[in-house]
């Protein structure tokens, strides 16, 4: 009876073993490692082309969220895990570099792209992709009560928004964290505290994190009853790609008008110590290649960095680019960041 | 003769757990707290004033505390009752009702978070109680999360409690509540600590809950670490918070190993308890009142999941689950269901066969410890094997970031990284429940067995093993679960290659359109599935090999 319980762990035992084997096989290529966010995606097309293009396959390494990836980076930048870092974005940008993690080089094409984007004149983070963070409304839902949707961030103040809108905490959530920015942008350091308050007083909803608000409170996307998000410019677009019979108009709007959107930029550069230098250089001019900026919006919903990418057209018909974004300067949010969330975190959630 | 003691099995099994700990959890924390505490060969503690200063600091402390009381308080509440009646009554669906209770435990926090808000919801949901405070619903969370741990580990222990000595009482003349508060009760308050203690634990250290249900004014120690390690890169109070937590749990851990040692040990035990039919009225509605409150607890909000994931645009329809066959963006990481359930039941499997053979070494070791050797050791260890439970998952990881990165153990991107961190969480459960077990097995027996000259191994193998076979059968459904549960956002998605269904559910959400909200639930069904069959299949294994595991 012993025998037969042995038996059947040892077994088991070579039936895991096995599989392990067989998955650790076939590596006649050298690879080229990308460390990443968790929401960054690659087509199976351009992964090929990519292939053939660099002379390598590509490994992706994904590292929790944007922050988390970049302080694991950072941690491991005298061994470091991989040959390139995609997704720093303008709000971490100068720790990345005040780090001391990445090597100067620009890749080719990147003198076409648009000079707001290049955030770093040393080339050591060329730009990628960019998205903007901006209120969405459920357009169905203003049109049932003959309401006007908001305009701008001043209408979330007004009587006639109250308990309508939903938000992030910025301590845990990205675009929470571009929102707040955004109202610094806009009313300056001064006046965003001011700007917030009467928002608590208009009964604005705070969740931790853009999928409790999107999937838990916003009237277009759940049974929730906020019919006003932060999202993203992009969102009505994917609402539109992920429906099952995609309708001629996206159920949802968003309000980009001037200075009410913070621009996200997305930054990848190869890493200090890389163990392929020269297939990372070759990976980042394909990374600002047509083929693998082509297939950006439709794989992380951003805006490709690349002038020459041709839009797919879902986005040309749903996504908006925001002519005026709100602007700060990526050294100032470093240095700011961690006060600007203790102020908001004891001013909203005390 | 002293020699000869430290030769014993059950002394060497120590050494397993120890390799284990030193190396995936020792040295990872160790690494990651010297270079926050020491800056330049100084030691570095400014951030102190940044926890005993702030009193929205002190405030999450304190409410991870008294929040994780309460929430154990109510789950015993709930589960105490359940208990009772399947340790003492046979009834027709009671194998499906455990099973149906053991579900929940395994649902990442975000589709439970779902789930409930489908039950509960704003909208009054589908019983018109809507319950809008984030703090209800937390408690609620914990206890539909929890309620399957603290009914396992009661039903097991008090299910094997000898009838004969109630009955001795009642012929004795003693009335129904003084055999309870007398007999019962006494015999039973290990198991209860036992399970009060893995429940407290896993309450204090929530993470997924809190954040998801609690909206931003809630935070506990666990959600504080994740913030300021993730964003805010101050490893230095990271680490100090971690250290707290592992402190506290260290020594919740000790005052209850040394008061389970000083209560009586005295659990004789049953050949197989004697299960009754639920004849009279009275026990016919008890029996019916348990299975509504189970079916209440743990059914209804996963019957809505289901509903939610089989409706599309108010039809039923199998829209969502045929799309999950479909990549529709031919995206490279687009994950075949079914390659999410074999990578899923692979690393549940793995961290499961860890665990088990961790945690039983390390219940033998510190059994030894009680026995034959000095028990204060008991009461050092058995804290130890406790604190993986609550250690925040951020921190362990950056650690083995910077630890675990040369050969032979750069393991940072390795495959076995996420069933060692899954055996990890799981190793502490094994032990829990077997502990008590090995415990009650009385010393005479394995004395007997000496004297009749069993070799230390041979009583090992016929007596301590299959005497705790039934416990070792729950500890590996709660490795087992874990792993499966275990979503590891934050930790091991390391490799995209390899996605568990957890991170598959993520993956859906983390995009808005109304697909992939309907797939996130869909998958989650297939998640409630794969546990229900892993569960199934343990038990049947268990019942095929009665005398052994």
């Amino acid at each position: 009876m012993k025998m037969k319980n042995f038996c059947c762990l040892i077994g088991f035992c070579i039936i895991v073993f096995g599989l392990l084997a067989c998955s650790g096989e076939k590596k006649e290529l050298p690879s080229v490692t990308l460390m990443t966010h968790d929401s960054f995606s690659i087509s199976n097309e351009t992964a090929q082309k990519f292939e053939a293009a660099v002379g390598a396959k590509l490994v992706v390494l994904k590292s929790g969220d944007a922050g988390e990836a970049l302080n694991k980076a950072i941690l491991s930048k005298n061994n470091p895990l991989a040959d390139i870092f995609f997704g720093v974005d303008n709000t971490f940008l100068s720790r990345a570099l005040e780090a001391g993690l990445f090597v100067s080089y620009a890749p080719k094409g990147l003198e076409a792209v648009d000079g707001a984007l290049k955030l770093d004149p040393e080339n050591r983070l060329i730009p990628m992709d960019f998205g903007d963070v901006c209120l969405n409304y459920d357009i169905q839902w203003f049109a049932e009560r003959g309401k006007r949707p908001p305009a701008g961030l001043e209408d979330l103040v007004k009587p006639e928004y109250k308990g309508l809108t939903v938000v992030q905490n910025p301590a845990t959530s990205s675009p929470g964290l571009a929102f707040l920015l955004t109202t610094i942008a806009r009313f300056g350091e001064d006046g965003y505290m001011d700007y917030w308050k009467k928002l608590k007083a208009n009964d604005v909803l705070v969740t931790s994190g853009w999928k409790e608000a999107y999937w838990g409170q916003f009237t277009a996307a759940s049974e929730g009853e906020r019919p006003i998000v932060v999202s993203y410019a992009s969102s009505p677009a994917a609402e539109v790609f992920f429906a099952k019979t995609p309708p001629q108009e996206a159920p949802t709007g968003t309000v980009t008008t001037s200075g009410s959107a913070f621009r996200q930029i997305e930054f990848a550069g190869i890493l200090k110590g890389a163990a392929h230098p020269d297939l990372a250089e070759r990976a980042m001019d394909f990374l600002l290649s047509k083929a693998f900026q082509e297939d950006i919006p439709l794989q992380m919903f951003v805006f490709p960095a690349l002038p020459a990418a041709e839009l797919p057209e879902v986005f040309k018909k749903h996504a908006r680019i925001t002519a005026e974004p709100a602007v700060l300067d990526s050294g100032l949010i470093d240095r700011k960041r961690e006060d600007w969330i203790r102020e908001w975190t004891e001013a909203m959630l005390q | 003769m002293k020699k000869r003691l430290y030769l014993h099995p059950y002394a060497l099994a120590g050494l397993v757990p120890a390799g284990f700990f030193l190396v995936f959890y020792v040295y990872p924390l160790a690494g990651i707290g010297v270079r926050s505490f020491f800056k330049n060969g100084q030691v570095n503690l400014f951030f102190l004033d940044q926890v005993f200063q702030s009193p929205r600091m002190l405030g999450i402390i304190w409410f991870t505390f008294w929040q994780a009381g309460l929430s154990t308080l109510l789950t015993l509440a709930a589960a105490f009752p359940c208990a009772f009646v399947l340790s003492r009554y046979a009834f027709r669906g009671k194998g499906l009702l455990q099973l149906l209770a053991s579900i929940p435990f395994v649902l990442p926090a975000v589709v439970t978070a779902a789930a409930l808000q489908a039950c509960f919801g704003k909208d009054g949901g589908m019983f018109g109680v809507g319950i809008a405070h984030p703090l209800a619903l937390i408690l609620l969370a914990h206890v539909f999360y929890n309620f399957s741990v603290m009914l396992r580990i009661m039903t097991g222990f008090w299910s094997s409690l000898q009838g004969r000595i109630r009955e001795a009482a009642v012929m004795l003349g003693a009335g129904p509540f003084r055999v309870f508060s007398t007999i019962t009760l006494p015999l039973l308050r290990p198991a209860v600590l036992a399970a009060s203690t893995l429940v407290f634990m896993f309450c204090f250290s929530s993470f997924g809950i809190i954040l998801i249900l609690g909206g931003p004014s809630f935070s506990t120690i666990e959600a504080e670490i994740y913030r300021q390690a993730a964003h805010l890169f101050n490893l230095p109070l990271a680490s100090f918070l971690s250290l707290v937590q592992i402190l506290f749990t260290f020594s919740l851990m000790w005052v209850y190993t040394s008061f389970t040692r000083r209560a009586a040990r005295f659990m004789p035990k049953a050949e197989q308890a004697e299960l009754k039919k639920p004849v009279r009225v009275w026990e016919k509605l008890m029996v019916a009142g348990v299975a509504v409150f189970v079916v209440g607890l743990c059914t209804v909000p996963l019957a809505a999941l289901v509903v939610k994931s089989c409706m599309y645009e108010g039809r039923f329809s199998p829209a969502f689950y045929t799309a999950l066959f479909q990549n529709v963006s031919g995206s490279i990481f687009y994950i075949p269901p079914v390659h999410a359930v074999q990578y899923s039941l692979l690393f549940a499997l793995i961290s499961l066969l860890i665990a088990l053979v961790t945690g039983t070494c390390a219940a033998l070791f510190i059994r030894f410890c009680d026995q034959r050797f000095t028990p204060a050791w008991a009461s050092f260890f058995d804290p130890l094997f406790m604190l993986p439970l609550s250690t925040s998952a951020v921190t362990l990881g950056f650690g083995m970031i910077i630890t675990l990165d040369r050969p032979p153990l750069n393991l940072r991107t390795s495959f076995f990284l996420i069933p060692i961190a899954h055996a990890l969480v799981g190793f502490p459960f094994v032990v829990r429940s077997i502990l008590p077990a090995l415990r009650s097995i009385p010393q005479s027996l394995t004395d007997a067995a000496a004297v009749l000259g069993a070799s230390p191994l041979k009583i090992a193998f016929t007596i301590d093993l299959p005497l705790i076979a039934k416990s070792l059968a729950a500890g590996a459904i709660f490795a087992f679960t874990v792993s499966l549960g275990e979503f590891g956002a934050t930790l091991f998605t390391a490799r995209p290659e390899t996605p568990t269904l957890p991170v598959a559910i993520y993956r859906f959400l983390g995009q808005p359109g109304a697909m992939n909200h309907g797939q996130a639930m869909a998958m989650s069904v297939i998640l409630m599935l794969v546990t229900a069959l892993g569960f199934v299949g343990i038990e049947n294994f268990r019942k095929q090999n009665p005398e052994g595991f």
